[in-house]
């Protein structure tokens, strides 16, 4: 029996390939299996080529293999494109007499079109994949229509209906025509999971960190936060507004923080090359603020639906002038929910801008991992209650402190007012130019918030470091790739993962890679920044990186045949 | 209330003579009239001299970016509804860096109030054109007067459905004042363009200059604000004679009374300590 299987689903943009796997996802989740699965998907509405990508297994996994069992190709010119990523003994499903294909004897021949017609629309050839490939797999097929019900549950019961017979033909077809027994699988544990992708998962926990206000402008690959989070607007009364731009977009978060709600804003590379100056403001009024960045390929538009890493230093340089801020790199849905959370009570703690930065992988990849506990993501304020608001009197809204963090008033709320400015500024919040305030003021909102920082850092991942010849060194949704590389050669390879780039866990790092001389970053960018902010950081020079560039993500092999000739070297 | 109740204790670092302090007092008197605690009202600027006003009366102050006074005020309106929310710009901050955020601001329509003050200038940086500079105008950088067609706000404000479209002048401080406590208790986007002379920069569009041009539209007890094309004829005069007062006023839904936020409580009333996310979750499964 097969511990695990590769589906492959593609065609041109339009044709549902999201809609297909996703019914999967829920079908071999329904029965027990984990799951990993991507979607590829081009900056373009019809045509051109498209896939979604599914690994299920009997053990939890965390990244794609690079050659399928099955690909479902619903148009033609997927057949080449996809042809080399079979694997020894897969097989392609294919309606051959639709494209007229007469030779060929490792596809399946699958009559998806008829049947779908039969129905009355092509795009029922979606159900009939869907159906096709659970029969391949042996699934029962009481679970097959289930999940297409509740899949289609929203729409009219004549699309749920031929949804389902749609499912059904494609199932029986297989498995009264074909035949085929090499693709059985069966699920060893069934257990109540989630199936959640990276920006689902910052959505719920900005959901759970009580943010109220959330302004942003659609860009790809971040733009399903937003609509996540319009989609819980009503129901927890948060305000999503699409800002004009992304200039407006942070500086409208801004006031809505600086009058008191908790604010996000999700953009990426390009758009936060706007927010820039907000970054900035955030910083200088010391008004809390967190940014999503959802990397994606640049320089400038680059490749819109694709992933890269090529905005780290950016980001922590990002802004003009010095001042104090974090930055996490979360590497699994798991973290991006719980330091989503962190980032708004580290935010509103230290009144900085804090960044989430992740990329298109992380985003649109899905996988099956336990139900959040949501009593460990937990909301901690940090400012003046509405109930000690009373007392306040002479209140300063920049009081130098020992820690660098003065109290924060919320306006109305106290019976003094309040002034916060860009410009330099004194403790009431007035404008000043004065020598001596200005270096109490770098030092109060740089130096001191900083220490607080390095403080409470979140300490790396680590894996199997103590044994190991080689670590591999990561952040963000690199994560996965690194853990199975790792958990499939525990006697050759170790890794550190950081899920905060910023401040760098000096001390950590410095600690775990004691006496290592084999160290690799592994990146998706092209100049192996993270080696590069590890060396300015803490003086480590990592001298080897595998570097991934072409705006895909690792896959499993990749990296294994990418270590293999640097191990030969 | 009274106008002690706004005093700053902030040194005022405008030019002798500006024609800033007329509409620090004007928005004073109004604050006084309006009848409101300086803690319940927040005074939101971007950058320039305008900006600094602020600073220089007692009520909440977010002073930010060049340009960006309007999305921050918009923000703590959304997050706080009950503040009064007052934005002091100028024609750069508010018609040039921020033009994108005056365009959709007015489609917006969140109930706030913004005085431009519009000296036809850039002051701070010591006097460059601004958007609203008239055509010919010689300056250090335009050298052979400006070039580019000077921008009319109040015509642009009335072709994107702005409720509430009025001019000032920073002289006249009574009907100044009165404008802008109407602009306060118009529900919506307020617009109120206040000519304003600079001294150190502008020679042409003097006191002198204002004071032989303004005349007030309501002079005329037929000139009818809820009569958008008239309004929109009313708002391009400039020249011999300039009109001030309300120029066109409509009665039309608010972004809160849209987006439903007026029938809830402020949003950063609400408890955000233990927000249960487990019935979202199960949409997960």
């Amino acid at each position: 029996m097969l511990k695990e299987l590769t589906i492959k689903i593609t065609g041109e943009a339009g044709q549902g390939m999201q809609t297909v796997g996703l019914n999967l996802c829920r079908l071999f989740k329904k029965c027990g299996f984990h799951i990993f699965a991507s979607q590829d998907y081009m900056s373009r509405i019809r045509g051109g080529n498209n896939f979604f990508q599914l690994r299920i297994a009997n053990i939890p996994v965390y990244a794609l293999k690079k050659h399928s069992d099955i690909i479902v190709v619903l148009d033609k010119p997927s057949i080449g494109i996809h042809k080399e990523t079979l694997n020894a003994g897969g097989v392609m499903l294919i309606d051959k007499k639709k494209f007229n294909i007469t030779e060929e004897n490792s596809f399946l021949d699958i009559p998806m079109y008829d049947i779908a017609k039969n129905l009355g629309n092509e795009i029922f050839i979606n159900s009939v994949a869907y159906g096709s490939i659970a029969s391949l797999a042996d699934v029962e097929a009481g679970l097959v229509a289930q999940v297409i019900r509740e899949a289609f549950s929203g729409k009219s019961e004549d699309i749920v209906t031929k949804n389902a017979a749609a499912a059904s033909a494609g199932y029986e077809f297989v498995k009264n025509e074909i035949k085929k027994e090499n693709f059985y699988i069966r699920a060893e544990s069934k257990k109540e999971t989630m199936l959640i992708n990276g920006n689902e998962a910052i959505a719920l926990g900005a959901v759970r960190a009580g943010c109220k206000f959330y302004s942003g402008y659609p860009m790809t690959p971040s733009t399903s936060i937003m609509n996540e989070m319009s989609g819980y607007s009503k129901q927890f009364n948060i305000v999503v507004e699409q800002a004009e731009d992304e200039i407006a977009a942070i500086n409208m978060a801004i006031g809505a923080s600086f009058a008191g709600a908790r604010s996000m804003t999700a953009t990426s590379g390009g758009g936060f090359c706007l927010m820039v100056e907000g970054v900035s403001l955030s910083a200088m009024t010391e008004t809390p603020i967190v940014v999503v960045d959802a990397q994606r390929p640049a320089p400038a538009t680059g490749f819109p639906t694709r992933t890269e890493q090529s905005d780290l230093l950016f980001v922590l340089r990002a802004g003009h002038g010095e001042f104090a801020k974090a930055c996490f790199s979360p590497g699994t849905p798991e973290e991006a929910f719980h330091l989503t959370v962190h980032a708004f009570n580290l935010a509103e703690k230290y009144q900085i801008p804090v960044f989430i930065l992740t990329d298109q992988h992380l985003a649109d990849s899905y996988r099956d991992i336990e139900m959040f506990n949501q009593d460990a993501a937990r909301v901690e304020r940090s400012i003046i209650s509405k109930e000690s608001s009373k007392e306040i009197a002479g209140y300063k809204r920049y009081e130098l402190t020992d820690n660098g963090i003065s109290r924060r008033a919320i306006p109305s709320w106290i019976n003094d007012v309040i002034y916060a400015d860009s410009d330099e500024h004194n403790e009431e919040g007035h404008i000043t130019e004065d020598a001596s305030v200005r270096i109490k003021m770098v030092g109060k909102r740089l130096h001191k918030k900083m220490e607080g920082l390095i403080k409470e850092v979140i300490k790396p991942n680590a894996f199997n470091v103590e044994k190991a010849q080689t670590i591999l060194v990561g952040f963000g949704s690199t994560y996965g790739v690194i853990r199975e590389v790792c958990e499939a050669y525990p006697d050759k390879f170790g890794f550190i993962h950081l899920p905060q780039v910023y401040p760098l866990p000096v001390e950590s790092i410095t600690a775990l890679l004691k006496g290592k001389t084999k160290v690799f970053t592994v990146e998706n960018n092209s100049t192996a920044q993270l080696a590069k902010l590890i060396r300015l950081e803490s003086g480590i020079n990592i001298n080897n990186s595998i570097l991934k560039f072409d705006g895909r993500p690792f896959d499993f092999d990749y990296l294994i045949e990418e270590l293999n000739k640097e191990q030969v070297k | 209330m009274n106008i002690n109740d706004f005093k700053s204790n902030d040194e005022v670092t405008w030019c002798p003579g500006c024609g800033d302090f007329g509409i620090l007092t004007a928005l004073k008197r109004s604050l006084v009239a309006l009848g409101k605690e300086p803690k319940d009202i927040l005074l939101v600027s971007g950058i320039g001299q305008a900006a600094k006003l602020p600073h220089y009366i007692k009520c909440n102050c977010f002073n930010g970016l060049h340009g960006r006074a309007l999305p921050p005020a918009v923000g703590a309106k959304i997050a706080n509804r009950s503040l009064t929310v007052i934005v002091t710009t100028g024609d750069g901050d508010c018609y040039g860096e921020g033009g994108n955020h005056f365009i959709h601001n007015i489609r917006r329509n969140a109930d706030i109030t913004v005085i431009v003050h519009n000296n036809q200038i850039y002051g701070l940086t010591k006097g460059q054109a601004s958007p609203t500079t008239d055509a010919g105008f010689i300056t250090k950088v335009q050298t052979e007067g400006v070039m580019l067609e000077s921008l009319h706000p109040l015509e642009l404000a009335i072709s994107l459905g702005c409720g509430f479209v009025a001019r000032g002048y920073s002289s006249d401080i009574e009907h100044l004042s009165w404008l802008i406590l109407e602009g306060i208790n118009h529900k919506g986007f307020s617009l109120i363009d206040v000519l304003q002379p600079c001294v150190s920069f502008n020679k042409k569009n003097t006191y002198e200059w204002y004071s032989k041009r303004v005349y007030k539209v309501n002079e005329d007890k037929n000139y009818n604000t809820a009569d958008k094309l008239s309004a929109y004829k009313k708002a391009a005069e400039w020249g011999e004679k300039i009109p001030i007062g309300i120029i066109y006023k409509e009665e039309k839904p608010s972004y809160e009374e849209k987006t439903g936020l007026n029938s809830l409580e402020a949003l950063v009333e609400e408890n955000i300590e233990n927000i249960d996310i487990k019935p979202l979750l199960q949409g997960f499964i």
